[in-house]
């Protein structure tokens, strides 16, 4: 269990200071596939140099196992890394790259080689094993670094964007492989993503980072239905922001119509901006009746799965509705300048906190 | 509509290829002319020279002649005209060998250590550090060899130092011994040894150096296992540029070293001054050349081979 309590790092000083993180608590549980999501430069990376002990926290301190690492040397910690420019050898061969670790932790020969087979085979770079790595392509480079992490069986595993240079159907099938090993050998993956697709089918947990702090930690579930802050539920998935009015448990949208809601804590009655995520959103076309949202369609994006409709409230607001294709289409969606009935599924309306 | 050409396999590949090859070559050609005249044609001389006989005042007489090599390594005796082992010959071979090596060793236990503290310095601080490693370069050799003799001579800084506080009663020897020549190419050479370990340290990688504490290698281990094998270009680049000269080196031997102790530069001078044997002069200049060549070939052997193995 690694538990990291108000860790704060600050580059730099006077002027030049910047916060990368900033008092950051976060406890991952045992075995826990962990991911960290968000934008590019919100400190997803400088979180896993902490926890590695390349960098010290400014403040704070990071616990293993109940036990104070904060001082541990990298060496020193049972943590391994997948870097995210992979920083393998260049002067060692691919098996030589992944038996570093264990001849580094003293193992003898023969249990260094059958580990090494075992996960050369793991990464599918049998044939490869006497490359340089500089002769090997990036997508290899990065199973490589994988191969290489794992080896020492570490009691965590830190993987900075790990298959973010595979081809699609490598990178599913190297993600269906971590989420197995994972299972299997017990380790903690922290795992570092900005693909929103891939945190919500691996991950136990998310969080959801950006400027240096955890907005919101939860199950990909609960991240993508009921995000807690506008920048979550914008960065995961597609997103409607409403505006609405909150009232005993009920919202009323500007647009129409009135939904049983969740009210998160700290949200008082009045305005607030609400999120309907497209897929929940059903449109037919022809005038609104009773409980349903009238709207003008103004343009129509046909993306092979599904449909997207972009449409106008009479409040002016813009919503956009995903519509999943029947086989041959059924003919009864709305085209581009029609007028269109809107249905909000139960349940679908999710008050924000900003 | 424009015809479409077709072209043979490879043919624009090796259009692309051959202009590439006549522009590199008009780069070079002000290179390659400085090198025949200045380097080339000099050694062309040498080597006729090594085949002549000595003049009586110096010089050579044109009489094709095998003792210029003969005598590198055995001498008529005066008296009864016997042939003897150049002892001398070979035991300054075999000083300067030695002194060579030592400096080449000392200037990488101090220049190592310093290229590194420079490379990892912040950026704009790194140019300093680099200037200050430069400056030795602006005084001319000669001064600085006898700025050191100021130094260490019986009556000179140290001595009268070590002295004043009583740690010695009596100065200690130290010009005109081996000690004072290493120390001297020591510092003359360091310069040579830090800029090329610079430059490779610079390029080194430090996120490779964090991978391999992160896969549990010590300090000493790192280095060893992945710093080392990566600097390794710089520190063979320094190696020669410090040995190759430190072998030939004259004027510190001469100033620091006296007229005793003699090395390879210094016996070569001699031949061409007091000496009065130019061709012998020659021939050890070539020989020591050859030596130098051979060493330089056998380790381009041994370090491909190793790149091979992998
Ligand atoms: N050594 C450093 N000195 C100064 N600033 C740094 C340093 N390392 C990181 N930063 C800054 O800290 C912020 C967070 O960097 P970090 O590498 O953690 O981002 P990230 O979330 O991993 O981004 P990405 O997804 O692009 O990899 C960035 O704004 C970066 O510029
Ligand atoms: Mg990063």
């Amino acid at each position: 269990m690694i538990e990291i309590e108000s860790a704060t790092k600050v580059f730099g000083t006077g002027e030049a200071a910047f916060r990368a993180l900033n008092a950051v608590n976060v406890t991952i549980a045992e075995n826990e596939f962990f991911t960290l999501l968000g934008p590019s430069g919100c400190g997803k990376t400088t979180l896993l140099r902490l926890i590695a002990g390349f960098e010290p926290p400014t403040m704070g301190a990071i616990k293993l196992a109940g036990d104070d690492i904060t001082r541990l040397r990298p060496a020193e910690r049972p943590v391994n890394t997948v870097f995210q420019n992979y920083a393998l050898f260049p002067h060692m061969s691919v098996a030589g790259n992944i038996a570093f670790g264990l001849e580094m932790l003293g193992k003898p020969k023969d249990e260094v080689d059958s580990t090494v087979a075992e996960m050369l085979r793991l990464v599918k770079m049998e044939e490869l094993k006497d490359r340089r790595t500089s002769e090997i392509s990036g997508g290899q480079q990065q199973r490589v670094a994988l191969a290489r992490a794992l080896a020492p069986h570490p009691k965590v595993l830190l993987l900075d964007e790990p298959l973010s240079a595979l081809d699609l159907k490598l990178r599913k099938e190297m993600q269906i492989e971590l989420k197995r090993l994972q299972h299997e050998t017990g380790i903690t993956f922290v795992f570092v993503t900005h693909d929103q697709e891939e945190a919500l089918t691996m991950s136990d947990r998310i969080a959801v980072m950006n400027g240096g702090e955890i907005l919101q930690i939860g199950n990909p579930k609960e991240i993508y239905e009921r995000p807690s802050a506008r920048f979550v539920a914008n960065f995961i998935g597609e997103s409607n922001f409403l505006d609405a009015t909150l009232k005993g448990g009920q919202v009323t949208l500007a647009a129409g119509g009135t939904f049983d809601v969740s009210v998160p804590d700290g949200v008082a009655d009045g305005a607030v901006s609400v999120l309907l995520r497209p897929e929940h959103v059903a449109a037919r076309a022809g005038a609104a009746q009773d409980g349903e949202i009238a709207a003008t369609v103004d343009t129509v994006v046909y993306s092979g799965e599904a449909t997207t409709l972009h449409l106008s409230l009479p409040t002016g607001e813009k919503v956009k509705a995903k519509i999943g294709n029947a086989p041959l289409g059924d003919g009864s969606l709305p085209k581009e300048g029609d007028s269109a009935a809107l249905t909000v599924a139960t349940g679908a309306i999710t008050v924000l906190r900003d | 509509m424009a015809e479409t050409q077709t072209y043979q396999p490879g043919e624009l590949e090796a259009e692309a290829r051959a202009a590439d090859n006549r522009s590199r070559w008009l780069l070079s050609l002000p290179a390659v002319v400085i090198i025949t005249c200045a380097a080339a044609g000099p050694l062309l001389v040498m080597v006729l020279y090594s085949f002549l006989t000595p003049g009586d005042y110096g010089n050579v007489k044109w009489q094709f002649s095998l003792d210029g090599w003969t005598n590198i390594f055995v001498q008529r005796d005066i008296f009864d005209d016997t042939l003897i082992w150049a002892d001398a010959h070979l035991s300054i071979f075999w000083r300067s060998l030695s002194l060579s090596l030592i400096t080449t060793i000392l200037t990488l236990l101090f220049g190592v250590p310093t290229a590194w503290f420079i490379a990892t310095q912040p950026a704009n601080r790194r140019q300093f550090w680099l200037f200050l490693v430069t400056v030795p370069f602006w005084t001319n050799l000669l001064v600085r060899t006898i700025a050191i003799q100021e130094l260490i001579r019986s009556e000179g800084v140290i001595n009268l130092a070590l002295m004043k506080v009583g740690l010695i009663d009596e100065p200690i020897q130290m010009m005109f011994t081996d000690f004072a020549i290493g120390f001297g190419m020591t510092y003359v050479y360091l310069p040579l040894m830090v800029l090329p370990v610079y430059a490779s340290v610079d390029k080194l990688d430090f996120r490779l150096v964090e991978a391999a504490h992160d896969l549990y290698a010590g300090r000493w281990t790192a280095f060893r296992r992945v710093i080392l094998p990566l600097i390794k270009p710089g520190i063979i680049a320094g190696s020669i540029l410090v040995f190759i000269p430190s072998l030939g080196a004259y004027v510190t031997p001469r100033v620091l070293g006296g007229g005793k102790n003699l090395m390879f530069g210094n016996l070569i001078e001699l031949q061409f001054g007091a000496g009065r044997n130019w061709p012998l002069g020659a021939a050890l200049s070539l020989m020591l050349m050859l030596a130098v060549m051979v060493a330089l070939i056998w380790y381009v052997r041994v370090t491909s081979r190793e790149q091979a193995d992998g």
